[in-house]
């Protein structure tokens, strides 16, 4: 094991440099943190250390890929997930996925290829696994102790000290879970998608799927094909928008028109047009009319559940209204007796190991991050991937990561340069990356345009050009 | 740096079939994957001829790709010099550690134009053919066929040194191929690679009595990327095939040992 900065390696801890509560703190001097080896952590490692970083990770699980890896407790992936974006933007941009793979993988291709990137790029001997990060503490010069200890809570906890840290421990991962009136009482069984591995569950069961995110569409599908019978509730009308249009895949169409410069609202119409003479007009299934625009919500990818609404395996139905004992009494009076109930309502981020003042979370959680990336006044800290995209997330996250590890860079470089792009930054605290105005609800703060964020982005990485500035 | 690039995204590039020729070290050392790119009418087979092996006897993993249209990849008529980069970073990201990309001729504007989508740990630029008009003055004869639709015409004369035999070279150029007319359009436009990622050396290769790179031309690349050519006097364009082919592979691979 070799590291480019720092001493004493985390494991066998050498000198204890510092005390934290009575507790040593070992010093890993320029050395960055990095929390999960999932997607996002990786490009975080790779990154920094194509950037002359030092970089130490963290992995609470016994494996990279994070939400990519299925077997994975945590994991939010069920065995007949495929990608909703398309290759080209589901791939690292100086990483390409192999021509022989289809333009929407199955999650065990990306998994190969999150394992494939870590080795190409010999991230592993940098990752502690089996290790959770239980602590983030801010210390003096704006460095971080971190504290950590292995998964499960055996054996004791070590601090280390790190001049970075990058948070990309994953959204997806901490259930989302709905409160229903006679919940507790009722008889039959309740998981949520969280839970849901494997379309066996499903077999033969009268199923009620709740939500219609990407994961409640894809459950619904599979109930139509294996359950006795498959209700969905949704609360809203939504698009579905299918995996091709045009004979394309349906995201690189999004994009060519996004190429021709578009506005948003011709892209609407198109998009609304396309639609109506494919999928056609969804009320006749009994759905609801789409509350907005296209683009207003985050995409639904589904080309398989208008087939089997037509083939009436999936019932839509409105929302829920309350549970009883052996029934679910939905939202206009109709009553229905499933024997499970998944719930597909989402998740939360979660990050219980910081102050979340530091991130300036509030009362729902939510952080308060410039370009959802950047907390204020902690220049030395940042959240990797915690965006909910209109296409891939892989490339963005890395563009993230490379403008941090710059920062990071242009801060011993030319202090002043990197005060002045700060300050810029947290000037946008709060604005939105998307021009659609999207629809109030409890997941699109976080939504962006991969166009506009990535915009965004190349004026961050122009900003922090050292050309110049040496 | 670009970062946004709906066309690329919008348009991506056909998936073929792809000759990929390797020679692998008999102990692995850990040192990285070279990875070989042909120039313009070339195959793969130029460096399987004498460099792979003796990359391999030196404890380097080699491999050498045929760009799409040559060797015995499929053919490919119509392909840019977008599809020639991406076969090179499709191949590089394939093999089981970060690449050295070393590019010949007009495989050296490839090879650039693929840094700028893959992080190489080092590249190599042989007798690099950066195209634009300067390319086109020095070899009109050659040249001027590719602007109504010929291939650029690469004569045994041209490529080798005197010191190679004729039957030699006359069976090389017997095996040369064409690129597709686009992407000699676009060599001869000469438009400049986006600058590589990840920040690799590079290191630029010729010499000075290549009769299709002027002294200039190799100057010129060389400087782009910060640094002065390391010159083999006496050789042909086509160094991996002259009978002194030993000379700069050598080299090469001792820069590599210092600085990769
Ligand atoms: C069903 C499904 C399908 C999806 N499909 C797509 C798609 O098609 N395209 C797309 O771009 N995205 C898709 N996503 C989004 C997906 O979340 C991202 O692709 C990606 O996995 C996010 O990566 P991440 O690294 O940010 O988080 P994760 O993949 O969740 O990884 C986080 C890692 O951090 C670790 N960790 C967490 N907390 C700690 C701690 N305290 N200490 C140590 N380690 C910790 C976890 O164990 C995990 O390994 C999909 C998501 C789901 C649920
Ligand atoms: N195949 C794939 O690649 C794939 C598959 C699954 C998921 N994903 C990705 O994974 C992420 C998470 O997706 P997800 O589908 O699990 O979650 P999600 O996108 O947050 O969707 C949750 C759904 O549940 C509904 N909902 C939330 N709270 C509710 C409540 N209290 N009562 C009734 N309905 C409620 C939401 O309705 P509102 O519209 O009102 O908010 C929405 O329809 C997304 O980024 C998604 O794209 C990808």
């Amino acid at each position: 094991m070799t590291y480019s900065a720092g001493y004493g390696d985390p494991e066998s801890g050498g000198p204890a440099t510092a005390w934290r509560d009575g507790w040593p703190v070992y010093d890993r001097s320029g050395t960055v943190c990095v929390i999960g080896a999932g997607p996002s952590g990786l490009t975080a490692m790779k990154n920094l250390k194509e950037q002359g970083f030092g970089v130490d990770c963290y992995e609470r699980d016994t494996s990279v890929g994070g939400a990519w890896n299925w077997r994975h407790d945590r994991s939010p992936v069920y065995a007949s997930t495929h990608l909703i974006s398309s290759k080209p933007f589901s791939q690292f941009p100086d990483f390409p996925m192999p021509d022989s793979w289809p333009d929407y993988p199955k999650h065990s291709q990306v998994l190969e290829y999150l394992e494939h990137y870590a080795d190409h790029f010999d991230l592993k001997p940098h990752i502690w696994f089996g290790t959770e990060v239980v602590k983030v503490e801010p210390a003096e010069g704006e460095r971080w102790d971190v504290t950590t200890r292995s998964t499960g809570g055996y054996g004791g906890e070590r601090i280390h000290r790190y001049a970075a840290v990058v948070i990309a421990n994953g959204h997806n991962w901490s259930p989302k879970r709905p409160e229903y009136e006679g919940l507790e009482d009722f008889r039959g069984e309740v998981i949520h998608a969280a839970q849901f591995k494997d379309a066996a569950q499903l077999r033969n069961k009268k199923v009620l799927v709740i939500g219609a995110g990407n994961t409640g569409c894809d459950i619904a599908v599979e109930a139509a094909q294996q359950a006795a019978r498959c209700w969905h509730s949704t609360r809203r009308g939504y698009w579905y928008t299918p995996k091709y249009t045009l004979g394309r895949p349906a995201d690189q169409v999004n994009d060519l028109m996004l190429w021709l410069k578009l506005p948003l609202r011709a892209r609407q119409f198109l998009a609304h047009r396309t639609l109506k003479s494919t999928v056609g007009d969804l009320t006749r299934f009994g759905l609801p009319q789409p509350d907005h625009k296209i683009y207003e919500t985050h995409t639904i990818v589904n080309s398989q559940l208008i087939y089997y609404l037509g083939h009436g395996a999936v019932s839509p139905v409105p929302d829920v209204a309350r549970f009883h004992r052996n029934s679910v009494e939905l939202k206009g009076g109709e009553v229905i007796e499933p024997d499970l109930v998944v719930l597909a309502t989402g998740y939360h981020p979660s990050f219980d190991f910081i102050d979340g003042n530091l991130l300036g979370v509030d009362a729902h959680g939510r952080p308060r991050l410039a370009m959802h990336a950047f907390p204020k006044r902690q220049p030395t800290l940042a959240v990797a991937g915690l965006l909910q995209p209109d296409s891939g997330l892989f490339p963005l996250v890395h563009w993230q990561m490379v403008a941090f590890a710059r920062m990071l860079r242009v801060r011993e470089a030319a202090p002043a340069k990197a005060v002045a792009v700060q300050r810029k930054l947290e000037a946008e605290l709060d604005r939105r990356w998307i021009t659609a105005k999207v629809k109030d609800s409890t997941r699109h703060w976080f939504e962006i345009s991969h166009t506009t964020y990535l915009k965004a982005i190349q004026r961050l990485l122009d900003e922090l050009s050292l050309e110049g500035a040496k | 740096m670009k970062v946004l690039r709906a066309r690329e995204w919008a348009f991506p590039i056909a998936p073929v079939r792809r000759e990929v020729r390797r020679a692998t070290p008999e102990v692995d050392e850990g040192k990285p994957p070279v990875l070989f790119v042909p120039g313009f009418g070339h195959g793969a087979w130029v460096f399987a001829e004498h460099w792979l092996e003796h990359t391999a006897d030196r404890g380097f993993p080699a491999y050498a790709v045929s760009l799409r249209g040559h060797g015995d990849s499929a053919k490919a008529p119509k392909a840019t010099l977008r599809a020639y980069a991406h076969d090179v970073a499709q191949v590089a990201a394939s093999l089981p550690r970060r690449a050295v990309i070393v590019g010949h001729g007009a495989g050296a504007l490839v090879a650039a134009h693929a840094l700028a989508r893959y992080p190489a740990r080092a590249a190599v630029l042989l007798s690099p053919v950066f195209g634009g008009a300067g390319t086109a003055l020095r070899n009109p004869m050659l040249s001027l066929p590719a602007l109504f639709g010929g291939g650029l015409r690469l004569p045994a004369g041209q490529l080798f040194s005197r010191e190679l035999p004729t039957s030699a070279s006359r069976g090389y150029a017997a095996r040369l191929g064409r690129a597709s007319t686009r992407a000699q359009w676009q060599l001869l436009r000469g438009r400049a690679p986006q600058p590589p990622v990840g920040d690799p050396p590079v290191l630029v290769v010729g010499s000075p009595d290549d009769r299709i790179v002027s002294d200039t031309a190799l100057r010129r690349v060389a400087r782009g990327y910060g640094g002065a050519p390391l010159l083999f006097p006496g050789m042909g364009h086509d160094l991996m095939l002259d009978t002194r082919w030993r000379e700069p592979i050598d080299a090469i691979l001792d820069w590599l040992e210092k600085s990769a």
